[in-house]
C-alpha cells in the first residue's frame, strides 16, 4: 500500500492528472505556439502607435514633430525593434499556417500547400513594395 | 547494438495506491521490435499483470497509443531502436482519466464522436429503386483524408486545450464532422455547424496544431477545425446581410 486508498472492489477509480500552468514549457511547439499567442500583444501596440501618429497628423505640424521626437528616443526605438520582430514572426508563423485553415481547390484538384504560402508571402511583398513606393516617391 | 533496454512504465493499481507509480523494466533489445512488443514481453516474461490496450499491431485499430518519452505515439509503430539508449518512458495516453496502468476511460470520447453526428444526413431520402448516390473520384477525394481517422485520440493527448479544457469536443470528432459535411452526398453540414459552434466546438481551439503532427494517419485534425471556423466566420457574415436571414 503505497498511501491511503478508498477502494470498492469492481467499481472504477480513475486517476486523473492535473494538468501544470507550465504546460507550454513542455515542448518547443508548445511554447512556439504561446510566443505566436503572444505576438498579440504587439500587432496591438504597433495599431495603437499608428493611431497615435494619425491624431498627431490631425493636429498639426508642431504635434507631429513631437510625436517624430518621442518616437526616437532610445526607449521607444528598443520597444519598435522588439515589436517588430514579434510582428515578423506573428506574419511568418500565420503565413506558413495558412494552407492548412484555406483549402484552395482549381479544377478539383487541391492546390499544393506552397503554392498558397507563395501566394501569401507574394501578396506581402507587393504591398510592401507599393507602400515603400508611396513613402520613398517623394 | 545493446543487448537489453530499460522500460520505464506506468502503474496504477487502485486497489493498492492513490496516484500511480513508475516500475522499471529490462526487456531484451531486438531491432524489428516496438514497444508494443516490448510490453507484450513485459506481460509474457516478466509481469503478468501490468495492464494495456492492443489489438492489431499494425496500425490500424487504433488502440495501442500510449505517450512514448512525452510523445503521443501508436506503440506498434513506435521502434525501441528510435529510443535509445533508454530508458524509455511509457506512459498512459496524456489527458485522459487512467483506469489502470496503462489503460485510460475513453466514453468521454466515444460521447463526444457521436454528437456530431457521423452519419449521412438528408433532406430527402431517394427510394431504393432510384439506386445508389453517385460520387466521382473528386467527390471522394474532398472528404477522404477526414476518413482516414482510427479513433487512436494521439490528437487528444497532443491537445493542450483538450487538457485545459476537457469539454472541447476535440479534434478527431471535428475532423469526423467535416468527412461528413465536405461528403457530396450529405446534406447536414448546418445541423453540424451549429453543434461545433457551440461554446465546447470549434472556437475553443487556437490552432496549436500538433493534433495534425501526431496523427498517424495524416488525417489533419488541426485543418479540419480551421475550415470549419472559416465556414462558421462565413456563414455568420452571410446572417447579417439583409437578404442572407432564414
Amino acid at each position: 500500500m503505497s498511501a491511503e486508498s478508498h477502494y470498492t472492489p469492481y467499481h472504477p477509480r480513475w486517476y486523473r492528472r492535473r494538468v501544470s500552468v507550465w504546460w507550454w514549457l513542455q515542448n518547443r511547439a508548445y511554447a512556439g505556439f504561446v510566443l505566436r499567442e503572444l505576438t498579440s500583444v504587439f500587432v496591438a501596440l504597433f495599431a495603437g502607435v499608428s493611431l497615435w501618429q494619425l491624431r498627431a497628423l490631425a493636429e498639426g505640424p508642431e504635434a507631429y514633430a513631437r510625436f517624430l521626437a518621442r518616437l526616437g528616443t532610445p526607449l521607444f526605438v528598443i520597444l519598435n525593434t522588439v515589436a517588430f520582430l514579434f510582428i515578423l514572426f506573428h506574419s511568418i508563423t500565420w503565413f506558413n499556417l495558412a494552407p492548412t485553415a484555406m483549402v484552395v481547390r482549381l479544377r478539383g484538384k487541391r492546390l499544393p500547400d506552397w503554392v498558397v504560402v507563395g501566394m501569401n508571402y507574394s501578396a506581402w511583398l507587393v504591398l510592401s513594395g507599393v507602400v515603400a513606393f508611396i513613402l520613398l516617391r517623394g | 547494438m545493446p543487448p537489453t533496454v530499460a522500460l520505464t512504465v506506468t502503474r496504477y493499481r487502485p486497489e493498492r495506491e492513490s496516484a500511480p507509480t513508475m516500475q522499471t523494466y529490462e526487456v531484451p533489445f531486438r531491432k524489428d521490435w516496438v514497444v508494443l512488443d516490448a510490453l507484450n514481453y513485459i506481460k509474457d516474461r516478466l509481469d503478468g499483470t501490468l495492464s494495456f490496450r492492443w489489438s492489431c499491431r499494425m496500425g490500424v485499430c487504433g488502440s495501442c497509443g500510449m505517450m512514448v518519452n512525452g510523445s503521443p505515439k501508436l506503440t506498434c509503430a513506435a521502434f525501441l531502436s528510435d529510443s535509445l539508449p533508454g530508458p524509455i518512458r511509457v506512459e498512459p495516453l496524456n489527458y485522459f482519466p487512467v483506469v489502470r496502468d496503462l489503460v485510460v476511460e475513453i466514453t468521454d470520447f466515444m460521447r463526444k464522436l457521436k454528437k456530431v453526428k457521423p452519419w449521412i444526413i438528408r433532406e430527402d431520402e431517394r427510394p431504393l429503386a432510384e439506386g445508389e448516390y453517385r460520387q466521382t473520384p473528386d467527390e471522394l477525394d474532398r472528404y477522404k483524408q477526414f476518413s482516414m481517422c482510427i479513433n487512436c485520440m494521439l490528437c487528444y493527448s497532443a491537445c493542450p486545450i483538450y487538457g485545459l479544457e476537457p469539454s472541447f469536443i476535440g479534434p478527431a470528432a471535428i475532423a469526423l464532422a467535416q468527412r461528413y459535411n465536405m461528403d457530396s452526398r450529405d446534406e447536414g453540414g448546418r445541423e453540424r455547424l451549429e453543434i461545433l459552434s457551440e461554446h465546447d466546438g470549434i472556437w475553443q481551439c487556437t490552432f496549436v496544431g500538433e493534433c495534425t503532427k501526431v496523427c498517424p494517419k495524416n488525417v489533419d485534425p488541426a485543418g479540419a477545425i480551421q475550415q470549419l471556423k472559416l465556414t462558421g466566420a462565413i456563414h455568420w457574415l452571410k446572417t447579417l446581410l439583409p437578404w442572407g436571414r432564414g
